[in-house]
């Protein structure tokens, strides 16, 4: 049990004006020319449950390196981790509910984390209208993802919900993930 | 929508007995905007209990005192304020090293942003966006510019409470936090349907800053202490997380 002095504080919606303060130019830009990983853009929309495009949400982003290493004491491999990949970005969307984010393929799980885990990025949105954010993940349609034990609890429609696709565009991968937040096509949003 | 507060739930970092259910029609964006299905359980797993380390190439020097940060032709009007407290995990532990963002309203009510329609003056000398670090306690301090309340449409005559939006970004994935500081005593909080969304009446409260006298500074500005505590604590940081 949690002690009772320290319960937590409520969550509020981050609402329409944060922009100034979460956004900065760049942040949705996580490699350098350093970083070591195959470049892919994800890209997507942001959609409420009449299907209309969110123009002010806020999506952060959490992944590891392309050999699947965090730069965090909490990884036992983190010395190894690429110095010149942080692993966090933020993109808000624009007008039109789009987003995108430079980033490197993630690397999968270490062997020895579990057999069959699939490489992911972490995703949190934020918007007007969001009390406390959403937790997602991105899962890559051409990976091995057969036996990750976390898509195989999802019934197809949720497994489906949380699968990048690959489009070909410009000079390296595009990945299409689309963020529904509400509706038959919602996206599996995570208790974590 | 119910999130899942079965007796599952005391394995999952957030505390749904605090946080409010997605859906709360009296926040009319929430109508289109909440999930409806069911919430699914995550095992806490490497990608939740890692996060990006924060230091100090994530602040500058003014960067906490929204006073002078954005100073053009003198000082940003309005009532001064000196805002103080820790974060704190679940078990009570400071979190060193939290990159806190504020961003708030002016003194007339009026953010700096493309969308704010509200007739209400731009302050020349204050943009109402900060940022600091917590240091090994947990503490942080920020001095502004108390905030104007602010209509928004969401209703009938419906006007904001006074308040400081803050971003609160821990150790890892798991003790990140966005919410907002109120005043105590603001006759507006009663009907706002953001605060009230919150369902218990305890954890409302806990959105409240406190005003302390010992953080007031003669001649300067009036001091309040507004303490955070962030999911996640449960287990230490150097568990290991094969799994
Ligand atoms: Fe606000």
């Amino acid at each position: 049990m949690m002690n009772a002095t320290r319960r937590q504080t409520p969550s509020q919606t981050v609402g329409p004006f944060f922009h100034d303060t979460l956004v900065s130019e760049g942040g949705n830009i996580l490699v350098e020319d350093a970083t070591r990983g195959e470049r892919i853009r994800i890209f997507g929309s942001v959609l409420d449950g009449d299907g209309v495009p969110v123009p002010d949400a806020l999506l952060e982003i959490w992944q590891p390196d392309a050999r699947g290493l965090y730069p965090h004491t909490s990884d036992p491999r983190a010395e190894e981790a690429d110095e010149a990949f942080r692993g966090f970005g933020r993109a808000a969307t624009d007008n039109d509910g789009l987003y995108w984010f430079e980033t490197i393929k993630p690397g999968g799980p270490a062997p020895e984390a579990g057999a069959g885990q699939a490489p992911f990025v972490s995703v949190r949105v934020f918007a007007r209208g969001l009390l406390i954010h959403v937790v997602t993940r991105i899962y890559f349609e051409d990976e091995t993802n057969d036996a990750d034990p976390v898509l195989s609890r999802l019934d197809p429609e949720g497994r489906t919900s949380l699968l990048a696709r690959r489009e070909e565009g410009g000079p390296h991968a595009h990945y299409r993930f689309d963020v529904i937040l509400q509706g038959p096509n919602e996206t599996v949003f995570f208790d974590v | 929508m119910e999130p899942s507060n079965d007796e599952s739930s005391s394995d999952r970092s957030l505390d749904w007995t605090v946080h409010l259910p997605y859906l709360h029609p009296p926040y009319a964006s929430t109508v289109t905007r909440a999930p409806r299905r069911r919430l699914v359980p995550l095992p806490e797993c490497l990608a939740s209990v890692t996060g990006p380390a924060f230091g100090a190439g994530d602040v500058d020097a003014l960067d906490d005192d929204l006073t002078r940060n954005a100073v053009r032709t003198g000082e940003p009007l309005g009532e001064r304020i000196i805002v103080i407290g820790r974060v704190l995990d679940g078990a009570g532990r400071p979190v060193p090293n939290a990159l806190l963002e504020v961003w708030q309203a002016n003194s007339a009510g009026r953010y700096i942003h493309g969308h704010d329609q509200h007739d209400a003056p731009l302050d020349p000398n204050f943009t109402g966006t900060g940022r600091c670090l917590t240091d090994a306690d947990g503490a942080y301090r920020f001095t502004t510019i108390r905030p104007g309340a602010y209509p928004w449409r969401n209703h009938e005559n419906a006007w904001r409470p006074s308040h400081i939006h803050f971003s609160v970004c821990g150790r890892n994935f798991l003790e990140r936090l966005v919410t907002q500081m109120y005043f105590p005593g603001d006759p507006l909080l009663v009907l706002d349907p953001i605060y009230n969304s919150v369902p218990d009446e305890r954890a409302k409260q806990r959105l409240l800053a406190a005003y302390d006298h010992g953080v007031t500074r003669p001649e300067w500005a009036l001091g309040y202490r507004f303490d955070i505590v962030v999911a996640g604590g449960r287990r230490t940081p150097f568990e290991d997380y094969h799994r």
